[in-house]
């Protein structure tokens, strides 16, 4: 059966008891409803991976779901990727022009894309400035999937002139709430267990990964998955590798997704490339977005998997990782430490010392890393699959619809 | 099932938690005293009351985790109590202390609150064999709303299945039995075992 179209059914034997009966309950008072999802890119990032399953999930349901993607030139685009940044808290600060081009791309993007529907759900900072063409009667939420913890203010006070405007924002974490008039709520990200990325695989079907790309098969493999970013910290890895190879042999994977919307990503991986050119046990793969199933294998083919973002939103690969049964070793920044629990699912870390002391004590403790993958994958679970976001979802629009005036 | 709402209010050390205790609404109070059940059906943690985790994790207060921990809610006190308790708590906690306790940096108490929203499941039993079987199968949400929601925060005095086995299957032993569990000790999914095992031993005799 072809991603698109597996039926809900499908996850009963994954997600908790009790769930899909709960889903359709939740959905009986919103069969009906016409729901927008507005984002920036339909291919590579989280973003787009959760709505590729949300959306056919909604329509089972009764709801009538709609996901539309805007376009940008190259300006707009480094110009959301600066805004991003410095939400994130970098020190680069967009220019005039970069702010103009994101008004007039929002501008002209509006034009094209029907905005009827009974719920919108407007996702991150590129198409914020949409919400100055809301349909009267209408109920509008902002999605933020990045880390505001600590934004930069003219930026963040520059997007918040719209994010005021919506009926409600919704964020990953508690801690990047913002002093808001609007209600806030928090929903958890998640991934799709049936999907290329994380379904079971064959024996054969790792193995062939293995063998494509040449890992040794008598080292154990370290991994980090994620966009080739400053903030996900490839080149503290490999600090981190170079340390624990010292006294423990093993190999290092790097396997990064390209995101349409991230410019920078080429200039971090030509400098990743350029400090593993050296070690022929670090394999560095630059992987194409519909790389789903490698991604898999890697990740069960891992030993350790790490995470060292120093800035993160969620963190989809922490999830990704857990749920096939990891030993994680994350970053202790943004959602990275809602789900790694310290000691209980993996652990999470401060400095490329402190990771490379935890791959270190992960490989030598084989018996400990599997009781960390064993508890990661039922906290993943309970928490981090797609059919609890979709509860959230649901129960968010239930609330929205019943303080809808009139 | 429950919508987590963000309040934008965040302490950063003992001091502020004590200030906002006092201006929060009894949502929010109730949140952190219970959302633990919610957030973590399976693994359980230290505590199950968030400002006695936060105190003991993130204040690296252990003595203040352990005494907030020990504030407890039961359907025969007020939300309003329970802020007082932990407000006092603190205040004593302070007294005894040199200096005032800060987070870790990028770690602050961010205040939460919550809304109910009330989902009729469609499953109906009329017997204790069949309430057994859903009870293996139904959503942890479910066992939490019956639990802890409709002794608290529906204020129906105790939790909805002692409330059936007595009134409707006049089942008073294992009515009391159940009431007699101290649900804060246990997660969503231990409670579902514990619960099945009374039930199956009401079964057996």
């Amino acid at each position: 059966m072809s991603e698109k179209n597996r039926s809900l059914g499908a996850y009963r034997d994954v997600c908790p008891p009790g769930t899909l009966d709960l889903i359709w309950s939740l959905a009986e008072r919103l069969k009906g409803l016409s729901l927008l999802h507005v984002n920036s890119t339909r291919m590579g990032g989280g973003v787009s991976e959760i709505l590729l399953r949300l959306i056919p999930m909604f329509e089972e349901l009764g709801i009538s779901a709609r996901w539309e993607v805007m376009t940008g030139t190259p300006l707009f685009f480094t110009a959301t990727k600066c805004m991003h940044n410095a939400l994130q808290g970098d020190e680069k600060f967009p220019t005039a022009e970069m702010f103009e081009e994101y008004k007039d791309v929002n501008r002209r993007n509006v034009e094209s894309i029907p905005l009827d529907a009974d719920i919108a759900v407007i996702h991150d900072p590129q198409p914020a400035p949409y919400i100055e063409w809301k349909p009267a009667g209408a109920r509008w939420l902002w999605r933020c999937h990045i880390d505001v913890s600590r934004p930069q203010k003219k930026v963040w006070y520059f997007l918040k002139d719209y994010v005021s405007r919506y009926d409600g924002a919704i964020f990953t974490l508690a801690s990047f709430a913002q002093k808001l008039k609007i209600p806030q709520f928090l929903i958890y990200p998640s991934i799709d267990p049936l999907s290329d990325k994380n379904r079971e695989l064959l024996p054969e079907q790792t193995a062939a990964v293995r063998e494509k790309y040449g890992f040794p098969v008598d080292k154990p493999i370290l991994l980090q998955v994620s966009r080739f970013d400053k903030f996900k910290d490839p080149l503290g890895v490999i600090l981190a590798y170079k340390m624990v190879k010292k006294t423990t042999d093993c190999c290092l994977v790097l396997a990064g997704g390209g995101a349409t919307d991230d410019p920078e990503g080429s200039e971090v991986l030509a400098r990743v490339r350029s400090e593993a050119e050296a070690d022929e046990d670090i394999f560095v793969l630059d992987l194409p977005p519909d790389a789903n199933l490698t991604i898999n294998a890697l990740q069960r083919l891992a030993h350790v998997v790490i995470q060292k973002s120093v800035r993160e939103g969620f963190g989809l690969t922490v999830a990704e990782a857990m749920w096939k049964g990891n030993p994680v070793i994350g970053g202790a920044v943004g959602g990275i430490t809602t789900q790694i629990v310290y000691g209980l699912t993996g652990y999470t870390v401060n400095s490329v010392e402190g990771c490379a002391y935890r791959i270190r004590y992960l490989l030598n403790n084989p018996e400990a890393a599997r009781r960390l993958g064993e508890n990661a994958k039922e906290y993943t679970r309970t928490n981090f699959l797609i059919t609890r976001h979709l509860i959230d979802y649901l129960s968010l629009l239930s609330l929205l619809l019943a303080d809808k005036p009139g | 099932m429950e919508v987590k709402e963000l309040l934008g209010l965040r302490a950063d050390n003992e001091i502020q938690l004590m200030e906002l205790l006092e201006d929060v609404s009894c949502d929010s109070i109730y949140f952190h005293m219970h959302s633990y059940f919610l957030r973590h059906s399976f693994l359980s943690g230290p505590y199950t009351n968030d400002f006695a985790n936060w105190a003991a994790i993130q204040l690296r207060d252990r003595v203040l985790g352990e005494k907030l921990a020990g504030v407890s809610i039961s359907p025969d006190r007020g939300l309003d109590d329970v802020r007082i308790e932990l407000i006092e708590t603190i205040d004593k906690h302070l007294l005894q202390l040199m200096s005032i306790p800060s987070a870790t940096p990028g770690s602050p108490f961010h205040f939460m609150s919550s809304q109910i929203v009330e989902i009729p499941l469609g499953i109906q039993v009329d017997d204790l064999p069949a309430f057994l079987e859903i009870l293996k199968n139904v959503h942890s949400s479910s066992i939490y709303y019956h639990i802890f929601e409709a002794r608290i925060r529906v204020r129906r005095g105790r939790n909805d299945f002692s409330s059936w086995f007595d009134e409707c299957l006049g089942l008073k032993d294992l009515a009391a039995e159940i009431e007699k569990i101290d649900f804060y000790m246990y997660s969503l999914e231990d409670l579902r075992s514990e619960i099945g095992r009374l039930c199956r031993m009401e079964l057996e005799t």
